[in-house]
């Protein structure tokens, strides 16, 4: 069973329809958090075209998702990067069969709704790309499509989890090829769970609303998220990841599974690479496999990357504060 | 005797294959180990083992990759009780077919005479909870969580047919083999794994 803790039964996106044999629910939060559970111990890789999108399911990755740019593409273009083209995604969508992912602008409802309408598997909430509005995210309820949506602190995630994300993963700094910040993050929200958890067990409801309203998000998911000591959704790291180390270090520090988006076709061994990363996230806790793993590609041919200090545009602070 | 069930750690929803093992142990008042398993080591010492949702081709490739597909078949062949779940379903199956892309290649079991349909209900958006019966194994009253379902499009003559939804097959056995396309570890309710669990100790 999956845990439901915050779950809205009267969301708009639930569709009800009356069948035969009783009636049918779609857009249920069992659904869309039950479908980001099927890409547990996964990698999802990021794609701009249908060939990227192949070579992926070819390396045995358990989603794609399509953008217009890489990051790190989007890093060095500037400019407003906005959701993929619509025929892009129709034509990765009739090429593999795995699940298709794409981006919508922060806030952009109508991104989202022209992506559930060409009926991706999940939408992705992004910060790479440029915020359409600063104050708002979308109010996901309203969607039957699952959304996933990046935090850096348990405040944001539970906060995109109140909004309805069905699955959370770690900003990270996109298009670096520098893990760091990603690390920063899932250690963040971990200490962040232990902490909240042992305030639970102390039975102390004074701290837990101290906690609630510091973070601006309810009590009762506060509680709820306290008494599992983990979050209700699933929890995937993303940011700056390139090499088969990254992603089973991030693996060994409790990460669902791994988003990779511009360290596999921004580097020149792509398949290698996407391979590579994927028998190190499913063999995290065999170092020898994930010896193998890094073996398989040459780090002279990993995409250079970027050092976070020095950055002009620091995505992962878009949509950070609201 | 105590038995011991395996879930397949590759990929994907393993710890809700656990917890729901482990609740239907308890409703039995059965002893009994509920394990991730990865390695051929670990898979050869199994009574039963769940292969869960997933994607199948990211299972079914890497199962290549530190041989444990042989050691789910050498098991299977020795009469090891398996339960597929959707993706795993499709891994115990000889044929799978994509509603849109077509055959997909991809390296299977082959031991449920079957031809299965990915994505049969469409994708993500149109995933769906329904009620659905499997009487001839006494579970009258089942909520089905299909999520990017496969389903079975044609069976060979020693196939059992345990449930239909809307006309497509959704749920086979063959002795000891059970394949599903909905999720049981999704829901609140132990029944199936209960069967799988009696399955098992039957077999042991």
């Amino acid at each position: 069973m999956l845990p439901l803790s915050g779950a809205r039964g009267d969301a708009k996106g639930i569709v009800r329809e009356k069948s035969g044999s009783g009636d049918v629910l779609r857009g249920t939060s069992t659904l869309k958090r039950g479908f980001a559970h099927m890409l547990k111990n996964g990698v999802v890789m990021d794609v701009t075209n249908v060939e990227q999108a192949q070579i992926a399911e070819e390396a045995g990755a358990v989603s794609v998702m399509v953008l217009d740019k890489l990051p790190s593409d989007v890093r060095k273009a500037g400019g407003v990067a906005r959701t993929a083209s619509i025929k892009i995604i129709e034509e990765i969508m009739n090429s593999v069969t795995i699940p298709v992912m794409a981006k919508c602008r922060i806030g952009h409802v109508y991104e989202a709704r022209v992506l559930e309408e060409t009926n991706v598997d999940m939408i992705d909430e992004s910060e790479v790309l440029t915020p359409a509005d600063e104050h708002h995210h979308i109010w996901k309820w309203d969607f039957t499509t699952p959304f996933v949506n990046g935090a850096r602190s348990l405040a944001e995630a539970l906060r995109r989890i109140e909004e309805g994300a069905a699955m959370i993963r770690t900003k990270g700094e996109p298009g670096t090829g520098n893990v760091a910040e990603a690390i920063t993050h899932i250690k963040k929200v971990n200490d962040e769970l232990r902490a909240i958890k042992s305030v639970y067990d102390s039975d102390d409801n004074q701290d837990l609303i101290r906690i609630a309203r510091e973070f601006k998000v309810s009590y009762d998911l506060v509680e709820k998220t306290a008494k599992l000591g983990r979050l209700p959704v699933v929890n995937f790291a993303a940011g700056g990841i390139a090499t088969p180390a990254d992603a089973a270090y991030l693996m060994s520090l409790g990460c669902d599974g791994i988003f990779v988006g511009s360290g596999i076709f921004n580097s020149d061994d792509a398949k290698e690479r996407a391979r590579s990363i994927v028998m190190a996230t499913t063999f995290w806790n065999e170092p020898e496999k994930v010896k193998e793993a890094q073996r398989m590609i040459d780090e002279r041919q990993s995409m250079l990357g970027l050092d976070v200090k020095t950055l002009e545009l620091r995505m992962q602070e878009r949509g950070g504060s609201a | 005797m105590s038995i011991t069930i395996g879930v397949l750690a590759i990929q994907g929803d393993v710890q809700e294959n656990i917890f729901a093992t482990q609740k239907a142990l308890d409703e039995l008042g059965m002893s009994g180990n509920v394990i991730p398993v990865k390695t051929p080591d670990e898979i050869y010492k199994l009574n039963g083992l769940i292969i869960p949702g997933g994607e199948s081709t990211t299972i079914g490739q890497l199962s290549l990759v530190n041989r444990s597909r042989t050691a789910i078949k050498e098991k299977i062949e020795q009469g090891m009780p398996v339960f597929g779940i959707c993706a795993g379903m499709i891994m115990l199956s000889t044929t799978a077919n994509d509603r849109i892309v077509g055959n997909t290649n991809q390296p299977l079991l082959e031991f449920l005479d079957i031809q299965l349909e990915r994505n049969s209900f469409g994708r993500q958006r149109n995933s769906f909870e329904a009620s659905i019966s499997m009487d001839s194994i006494n579970i009258p009253k089942f909520n089905g969580v299909f999520i990017r379902a496969p389903s079975v499009s044609s069976i060979g003559p020693d196939i059992e047919v345990l449930s239909k939804y809307e006309e497509k097959i959704v749920a086979v056995k063959k002795g000891n083999i059970i394949g599903t396309s909905f999720h049981p570890e999704l829901t609140q309710d132990a029944a199936l794994h209960k069967y799988f669990v009696n399955l098992v100790s039957q077999a042991g």
